[in-house]
């Protein structure tokens, strides 16, 4: 017997925004009942759980729910299951989940992401380093916190220096990714961020760490998404066009410290010869583009390293917006990323591509009638994507 | 004592102790492998490159080369004082020998990617962190 496709049967997505009354395992319910009826299913047929990272009891704002919690709440049957932070960055849960019904282990697997991050104590880095007693830190973070290197934007600022110096990327350049969000999250009623930004608003916000200022940064929010993924002939019967996973991408090949790669380097490009080293389709097929943008330079690194254009060719790709568009060559982030739709971390953007695939995505539908998504999660040595297909 | 920020110090160990008090005596060292000469960093008990189990620490010139750099201007905690800067160091001995830092001694818009640079010790509790600052040229006159 061949391995099945795998598709993506159903989507949900809870409430999104900052300090919201639910919890996050209320939310989490809220997106997993939307997205079992939008697959046309029940709580028991869902014998397979997937999420990213695990509960974390040291982090809850950054994670609140776990794999067993939703399994509890909803009383499912499982027969596979996980939770796991290292991986195929936050995809990793939905790759691990499409390898399980590969494997037969399990049909229907519901895969979530859930946050509370909007809620207060957003960035856990920060919050576990900047404060007035004195840490000690082992592992990977004990060559890089003693250095008040202490944010994720202090660490992808050196990949992004790196990358403006070797390649003359400039930073109206960058802008262009952080306007687009704003575009597409004006016409997005969950997005974060709704008001018009111009150039003169993202070149005149506040510095974070050079290069990268304020309105290159995601904003932490409340949220959970859902994603079902299903064997194709148990999803045979669902109400809604099946989203064929057609090829995924992850793993890492160069050096897994955050400041040891060879920058701009990142795992990112191995993911990116993974995900086309599967599939007969070429970049040139994709129609739409969901480009992790936790930071606007990440979705550039991705926009190189899934081969829309060549290394290096990023801050050029970008340079006036046109191509990057709603109505251009490659729409990237319609509904606002995370930079404006808020950081729902990494599912928001397999929502929406699933949204546009089906022609669902309302008034930031993108017009050419999009048969192929390519989706990415992570940044520095967490990679994660995966090529969607409307067949 | 202060009683602001407090910067994170690493936790030491039986593997990473030779590094984090090198400084006291003014030099860097890393582990190297006794059989390739590889250089290993951060310390680990194998050799990546010859799989060797004979690693020791040796002495480094503490030069190298600014690899990458930022400028941070966010104060993350009440009493960080910004702006600084954080630096990616290449060291000359071995292509991807590198390290975080901060960069001294040097304006934050005069810092480049490619500036040659040493290290210098910063003592806090019983750890001697390696910064490091513009090469002094010995021959200036
Ligand atoms: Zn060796």
């Amino acid at each position: 017997m061949s391995a099945p496709e795998v598709v993506i049967s159903g989507i949900g997505q809870s409430a999104v925004g900052r300090k919201l009354p639910q919890s996050g395992l209320e939310l989490t319910i809220d997106a997993s009942l939307e997205a079992i009826a939008d697959a046309g299913l029940t709580t028991q047929d869902i014998d397979g759980v997937a999420t990213f990272p695990g509960f974390r009891p040291d982090m809850q704002p950054f994670s609140p729910v776990g794999s067993i919690d939703i399994k509890e709440a909803l009383d499912l049957k499982l027969d596979w299951f996980c939770g796991a932070l290292e991986g195929s960055a936050q995809l990793g849960a939905i790759i691990n989940a499409y390898a399980a019904i590969k494997a037969g282990l399990a049909r229907h697997v519901l895969c979530f992401r859930t946050v509370k991050e909007g809620s207060g104590g957003a960035s856990w880095q920060e919050s576990a380093t900047a404060r007035a007693e004195r840490v000690r830190v082992g592992g990977e973070f004990q060559y890089i916190f003693p250095y008040d290197a202490i944010s994720a934007t202090n660490w992808l600022s050196l990949y992004a220096q790196r990358h403006f110096s070797l390649y003359g990327t400039t930073r109206e350049q960058l802008g262009q990714i952080a306007l687009t969000a704003r575009r597409g999250a004006m016409d997005n009623p969950k997005a974060l961020f709704r008001d018009p930004m111009t150039m003169d608003d993202y070149l005149s916000a506040r510095m974070i760490s050079s290069p990268l200022g304020l309105l290159d940064c995601d904003a932490p929010t409340d949220a959970s998404t859902v994603i079902i993924l299903s064997a194709a002939d148990a999803a045979a019967g669902s109400p809604k066009p099946a989203i064929r996973i057609d090829s995924v991408g992850g793993g890492i090949h160069g050096r897994a410290g955050w400041d040891q790669a060879d920058m701009p380097d990142m795992a990112a490009f191995d993911a990116g010869r993974m995900l086309w080293s599967r599939t007969d389709y070429k970049p040139e097929d994709v129609d739409l583009a969901l480009l992790y943008d936790g930071f606007s330079f990440l979705a550039m690194t991705w926009l190189e390293a899934l081969g829309f254009c060549g290394r290096g060719e990023g801050g050029a790709f970008v340079e006036g917006g046109h191509r990057i568009a709603r109505d251009g060559a490659l729409p990237l982030n319609p509904h606002g990323g995370q930079l404006s739709g808020g950081r729902t971390h990494g599912f928001g953007f397999v929502h929406e591509a699933v949204l546009q695939l089906r022609g669902e995505a309302g008034a930031r539908q993108v017009a050419k009638n999009p048969q192929v998504a390519a989706v990415s999660n992570g940044g520095g040595p967490m990679a994660g994507a995966m090529l969607l297909v409307r067949d | 004592m202060s009683q602001g920020y407090q910067r994170s110090l690493p936790l030491l160990d039986d593997l990473n102790r030779f590094y984090w008090t090198s400084g006291k005596d003014g030099v860097l060292r890393m582990l190297r492998c006794q059989s390739c000469g590889h250089w290993q960093h951060p310390p680990r008990p194998v050799c990546p490159k010859c799989l060797g189990r004979k690693l020791e620490p040796d002495t480094l010139s503490g030069k190298g080369k600014v690899f990458s750099f930022t400028v941070n201007a966010k104060s993350w905690g009440p009493g960080l004082e910004v702006p600084y800067v954080i630096g990616i160091v290449m060291l000359d001995e071995q292509d991807g020998l590198q390290l975080t830092t901060n960069l001294r001694d040097v304006a934050p818009e005069d810092v480049k990617i490619g500036m040659p640079v040493e290290v210098f010790f910063e003592k806090d509790e019983d750890v001697w962190l390696p910064m490091f600052r513009p090469t002094m040229q010995a021959a200036s006159a």
